[in-house]
């Protein structure tokens, strides 16, 4: 019963949060909420009995990724001012495209309620062991591509970060 | 165990450890200020009290009645926000650290460990990495140039060390196989202790605590003759306080968690020998990591007078061009040991 309040209550903040982000002036005000989102979301995931998968999304995202974020922000002094004028044709297509998703997304999630789970659901699958065995068993390969593809992204962006390329 | 008793004894639990971070916390300015002046031949704080025992309560009342000022153009909630997020982390570190073994009362068990969580190591990770923020947004809210550059400074450092100091980690995790602190901690039981097991591991885990809690050699961040004052030039009265004592609480839980991870935790060798009673032993327990805690305290300061600070560019190549190397390469010799019978055998000697 608990858990279903407290699902209400972090979906409210979650929520909350993410339009924070889009309507804060302050881009710097905007990464914070962002960051606060991003918690909320860790919370969700501990809910899932995924604790693990909660504890690396605060420590990649709010942690590392945000932190980077909020460097570039302080850095480039973004203010109100500073903030140049958008024409009112891009406004009005911005618009447009997101009531297009909304229509998208409701028209995807309106037989939602009669979607069943394919397999048994296992309520431990989100500890650590169970999660290890699993990725490292079943979902092998594609685990290791992802890594070849970060280990490309590192590389290329020592590429990019060299002053000159001999 | 009824809900109830569950309830009070965690509460009581997390009051203790709270009550003894901050009296620890408290302690070590005083600490620091006495090892100082014994490693520059001066007496240190002496006036206030036997030895110049009260010089951090008078520090605390000085701090408490000080003129607040905060800057008419700062962001006045997020300058609020910056010193209390920095005081908040640093205190959330204590929950996941076994303190000892279980005291048994009444017939109930009662384990000196707030939370056992499975993922303990992982939730210490994540607490240093999100303190970061009360120093970005400290120093940002300042609106002053030196505050940002501080605050940069402190921000860039601590997520270089963070990759190091998380890379030690996991040849930690290799050989101890579990990620709960506690279990960890129980492993080490005798001389099984994991710096014997993991020595580079555990040096590198230490320069990286050192450059986690901003301390010298690596306190860049407060660097007076570069940065006036640091993240915190524009903080005044208990706000400044409470920046200055989370890194003693930071440098408190660094010691801890040295302590835990390394050199055995609550565990001394031979002492099932002379003590047989289990509650005894589990207070003798208490009292070997604070021993060990205060030593670590202690090496803390020792290193702070003695070693001069870096420059920048050299902190930099240490943590990306030096350490991180070298704990990849840990990691490698660790899983190398641990598969040495599999690859012999592959080998076919």
């Amino acid at each position: 019963m608990i858990t279903t309040y407290l699902f209400y209550f972090l979906s409210f903040l979650t929520i909350m949060f993410a339009l924070m982000v889009v309507f804060s002036k302050s881009p710097v005000h905007s990464v914070l909420y962002l960051v606060m989102a991003f918690f909320t979301i860790a919370g969700h995931y501990v809910l899932l009995n995924a604790q693990f998968l909660a504890a690396v999304h605060v420590i990649v995202y709010a942690g590392a990724i945000m932190v980077l974020f909020l460097f570039v922000i302080m850095l480039l002094n973004l203010n109100k001012e500073t903030e140049p004028h958008k024409s009112p044709w891009l406004k009005f297509s911005a618009v447009i495209a997101a009531g297009l998703l909304l229509v998208v997304l409701v028209g995807s999630l309106k037989g939602a309620t009669n979607i069943m789970a394919a397999n048994n659901f296992d309520a431990n699958i989100g500890l650590i062991e169970n999660l290890g065995k699993t990725l490292f068993q079943d979902f092998l390969l594609p685990f290791e591509i992802s890594s070849i593809l970060l280990l490309a992204a590192m590389v290329g962006a020592v590429l990019l970060g060299k002053k000159s390329i001999k | 165990m009824a809900l109830q008793t569950y309830i009070i004894y965690k509460l009581i639990l997390v009051l203790v450890v709270f009550a003894f971070t901050m009296l620890i916390a408290m302690y070590s300015t005083y600490a620091e200020r006495k090892v100082a002046g014994f490693l520059q031949d001066r007496l240190g704080p002496n006036r206030a009290g036997w030895f110049g025992i009260l010089q951090p309560v008078a520090d605390a009342v000085k701090l408490f009645m000080k003129e607040e000022t905060i800057p008419s153009v700062s962001n006045k909630a997020l300058f609020i926000i910056g010193p209390a997020l920095s005081l908040l982390t640093a205190c959330m570190t204590g929950v996941v650290i076994p303190w000892g073994t279980t005291i048994t009362l009444f017939g109930e068990n009662f384990p000196l460990q707030i939370a056992d969580v499975n993922i303990g190591i992982l939730y210490l990770f994540g607490v240093v990495s999100i303190g970061v923020y009360g120093i970005m947004i400290g120093g940002w809210a300042s609106n002053n140039k030196y505050s940002l550059l501080g605050a940069v400074r402190a921000s860039s450092q601590m997520i270089s060390y963070e990759v190091a100091m998380g890379l030690s980690i996991i040849a930690l995790i290799m050989t101890t196989g579990t990620l709960s602190v506690g279990q960890i901690a129980a492993q080490q039981h005798g001389w099984h202790w994991n710096v014997l097991v993991q020595p580079l591991g555990c040096l590198i885990f230490i320069i990286c605590a050192f450059a986690e809690t901003n301390r010298a050699p690596f306190d860049l961040p407060e660097c007076e003759q570069e940065l006036v004052g640091g993240y915190h030039t524009e903080y005044s009265s208990m706000k400044m306080g409470f920046y200055l004592f989370a890194e003693y609480i930071n440098m408190f839980i660094s010691a801890t968690v040295i302590s835990t991870f390394y050199f055995g935790g609550y565990n001394m060798p031979f002492i099932g020998r002379f003590v047989h009673d289990p509650n005894l032993l589990t207070l003798c327990g208490v009292v070997f990591l604070f021993a060990k805690i205060f030593f670590g305290i202690f090496f803390f300061m020792w290193v702070r007078w003695t070693l001069p600070r870096f420059r920048y560019d050299q902190l930099m190549n240490l943590g990306w061009k030096a350490l991180i190397p070298l704990s990849i390469l840990n990691i490698v010799l660790t899983g190398a040991w641990m598969m040495r019978h599999e690859i012999m055998a592959y080998l076919n000697f």
